[in-house]
């Protein structure tokens, strides 16, 4: 049964007045599957994880889940979904176990089996001892992880996980990422992920719908959207250039080859070029401007990179200011601190 | 969906309110002091006649006596002293002349006089009237009515005594009979003699629970929904009803418990009496609560955020305060304001509470009271409840 889709998503539009958030879009989520929506602010990826557990009504369009219509039989979507946002919905003033037997109770959860979920998902995420402390004492992460396992107590089929780690250190973030992997490689549950940082995408999903201005503009796995890069004669080409002068770096763009050159320190240039003479024209044109090339090596393409290529502008051109900080140097894009500015 | 299902729902998310509010110390606290400022600011702000003492006045005598004898104006300032000793409204200095007087009153540093003219006693002594002279502040009207009047019944006692002492030589069986042939007494509905804070206790307590309720819903629902908490309940099976039933049950305990807070204070610190059914007293406050959910539901409904609703909240609740008659009689207001004070809930909540905890009144006297707050209710919550369940679903 491994193909068989849990989520059906037909024409989801939805409008705000005269502005469409979401602009026609149909997918399938395999059951089991982690599926990642990936796009920055503001592409439509919030509303439309609000219209799939059912907190929004889509203006056109259907989608369903486990065969309910999410706007038609609202209450059954609803028992077989968990939903973790950003916005942590968790009471502070009451303690740990206050607030997962409130949300419990929700769900008519008999009370023995409640109380017994609760004590091992307490026990699941390290926060037994704290079960009688009002959560507003925590630290941001043992709130998240609060969060998390409050969308659990009703055990859902499928998680929407709206950007799960923004705001949070990345000790706290792999903390998460695992969890959600954990629960889906041991309970199976199918995993909906919204989230604008290409590292979870990348390391997380099977599929990953790309998501831009509304619209759905590349849905596969992340390694066959790479290969849209990989699989052309699209390259990209990292530089070193001990003598790195701004005249070069414009006499690089100015090339016909070059689709898109970003500057990542002082010595470094990032280079995403088509064509068979692209090695060669830019030899050449640094040459001529007298660059001493240290070194050149032929990247694996990132999401970013695939992002890029599609959409013809970067993922965070639109992210404000408070992302670019949380995204800032790490990881992945821990050599390319300058293209963040 | 039950109803049973739907009212459990709704008593856990009470009980989660409410659990929230206690674990509020601050809050908590206001909750009790807002009340009890409430009743001691109007309470002794607002006096009444009897409680007034201690005003400073003037007392300048230039009578100059008949036949080289003074006894006329004494024997008057003698009768003034007496009945001031038993109700202590005045303190009485000696001053030199009418424009010392004045000059005092100027600096403020008496609030009035009497003056007594050099032809006092000669004006008695020769069958003619006495006139004595009241000098009142007149850039404070209302002390200069207390006094004014203060002085005219200390007068008019005076006056009548002394005429009784003239009027014996006729003979008659009753002396007053002759000198004052009609009497006056005022008597009323119930016994005692209730005081300012009897009239504003039951619109008080009115208030505070309608501001509870309207002010408390929709910070409630508004501070939920801008947190991301109300998603929690959202997509949980459970019907936007419930939600909805806990977080108004909740509002409403919270309005009640400051509507006992107050019942207590006044009952306890200000000796306000009630006359009537104290269960009625609180059928009344629920009720009170009922006409007042749908119009918080709607406001909750038609304001994005806590700011706007609060903002909201405050300007419609300001008229409903002064209007209401809690504070002043509506009796007292211009035409048009009366007409307005006839369209608010508060007006006829507060009417009622104050009839059955002044008067006694029981429920066939408060009928049109009660017929209009439950009309007001129910058309408010029809119009409430689809405006809100669209808010909800967006």
């Amino acid at each position: 049964m491994a193909n068989e889709s849990i989520i059906q998503v037909d024409h989801l539009t939805k409008m705000f007045k005269k502005f469409t958030a979401v602009d026609d879009i149909s997918f399938d989520v395999k059951k089991g599957e982690i599926f990642g929506l990936l796009g920055p602010n503001g592409a439509g990826k919030s509303t439309t994880l609000r219209m799939l557990s059912t907190l929004s009504r889509p203006t056109k369009g259907t989608a369903t889940i486990g065969g309910f219509d999410t706007v038609k039989n609202d209450t059954e979507v609803r028992k077989l979904i968990g939903i973790v946002s950003e916005k942590m919905i968790i009471y502070n003033r009451l303690t740990a176990k206050e607030n997962l037997s409130f949300f419990g109770s929700l769900f008519n959860i008999p009370k023995d089996t409640l109380n017994k979920r609760i004590d091992d998902l307490l026990e699941l995420v390290q926060l037994t001892k704290f079960k009688d402390a009002q959560v507003g004492t925590f630290s941001t992460g043992m709130r998240q992880r609060m969060n998390v396992v409050r969308a659990l107590l009703n055990m859902p089929q499928v998680l929407f996980l709206d950007e799960p780690t923004l705001g949070l250190d990345p000790q706290s973030s792999v903390e998460i990422r695992e969890f959600v992997r954990k629960l889906n490689q041991e309970q199976g549950t199918t995993v909906i992920i919204t989230t604008h940082m290409m590292l979870d995408a990348d390391l997380l999903c099977d599929r990953i719908a790309i998501i831009d201005h509304g619209k759905i503009i590349a849905l596969d796995t992340s390694t066959n959207l790479k290969k849209i890069i990989s699989g052309g004669d699209t390259m990209i080409i990292k530089l070193e250039i001990a003598n790195l002068t701004p005249t070069m770096v414009a006499t690089v763009k100015a090339l016909s080859c070059a689709d898109a050159v970003t500057q990542e320190n002082s010595t470094t240039l990032h280079v995403i070029v088509h064509g068979e003479e692209a090695f060669d024209s830019i030899i050449d044109s640094i040459r001529k401007t007298n660059g001493k090339i240290t070194s050149m090596a032929n990247l694996q393409p990132s999401l970013e990179d695939v992002f890029l290529h599609i959409t013809g502008h970067e993922v965070r051109d639109s992210a404000d200011q408070k992302i670019k900080q949380e995204h800032g140097p790490g990881k992945r894009f821990g050599a390319a601190p300058s293209r963040v500015r | 969906m039950t109803v049973q299902t739907i009212l459990q729902h709704s008593f856990r998310i009470a009980q989660k309110d409410l659990t929230e509010l206690f674990r509020n110390r601050l809050g908590l606290v206001l909750l009790i002091v807002m009340p009890l400022f409430m009743m001691i600011m109007v309470g002794f702000i607002y006096p009444s006649n009897g409680t007034i003492t201690g005003l400073q006045v003037g007392v300048v005598n230039e009578d100059q006596g008949y036949n080289g004898n003074t006894n006329a104006s004494l024997s008057f300032l003698m009768g003034l002293q007496g009945i001031n000793n038993q109700t202590h409204m005045l303190v009485m200095t000696n001053v030199s002349s009418l424009a010392d007087l004045k000059d005092q009153v100027q600096r403020g540093a008496i609030e009035g006089g009497i003056m007594i003219p050099a032809n006092f006693s000669q004006s008695l002594m020769s069958g003619q009237q006495g006139t004595i002279i009241i000098v009142s502040d007149e850039s404070n009207p209302q002390i200069s009515a207390t006094i004014k009047g203060a002085l005219t019944g200390v007068f008019n006692v005076m006056s009548q005594q002394l005429a009784i002492h003239n009027v014996r030589p006729l003979n008659a069986t009753n002396s007053l009979a002759v000198v004052q042939p009609y009497s006056i007494q005022s008597q009323g509905v119930v016994n005692g003699n209730p005081s300012y804070f009897d009239f504003i206790a039951p619109g008080i307590m009115a208030m505070t629970v309608m501001m509870s309720v309207m002010t408390g819903l929709p910070v409630a629902i508004s501070q939920e929904k801008e947190v991301g908490t109300m998603d929690g309940m959202m997509v949980a099976p459970v019907n936007r009803l419930s939600i909805l039933l806990g977080k108004t049950i909740a509002q409403t305990g919270r309005g009640l418990i400051q509507g006992v807070i107050i019942l207590a204070l006044a009952i306890g610190i200000f000796g306000v009496a009630i006359q009537g059914s104290i269960l009625l007293v609180f059928a009344l406050l629920l009720l009170g609560v009922f006409s007042f959910v749908g119009l918080g539901i709607v406001v909750t409904s038609f304001t994005k955020d806590q700011e706007t609703a609060q903002m909201l909240m405050m300007t419609l609740m300001f008229p409903m305060m002064f209007l209401g008659g809690v504070f002043f009689p509506i009796q007292q207001m211009p035409w048009y304001m009366q007409d307005i004070s006839k369209f608010l809930p508060l007006t006829y909540a507060s009417s009622a509470l104050r009839k059955v905890m002044v008067l006694g009144a029981g429920i066939p006297q408060i009928s049109t009271e009660l017929i209009v707050l439950i009309v007001f209710g129910v058309v408010m919550i029809a119009i409430a409840l689809p405006v809100f369940k669209r808010m909800m679903i967006r």
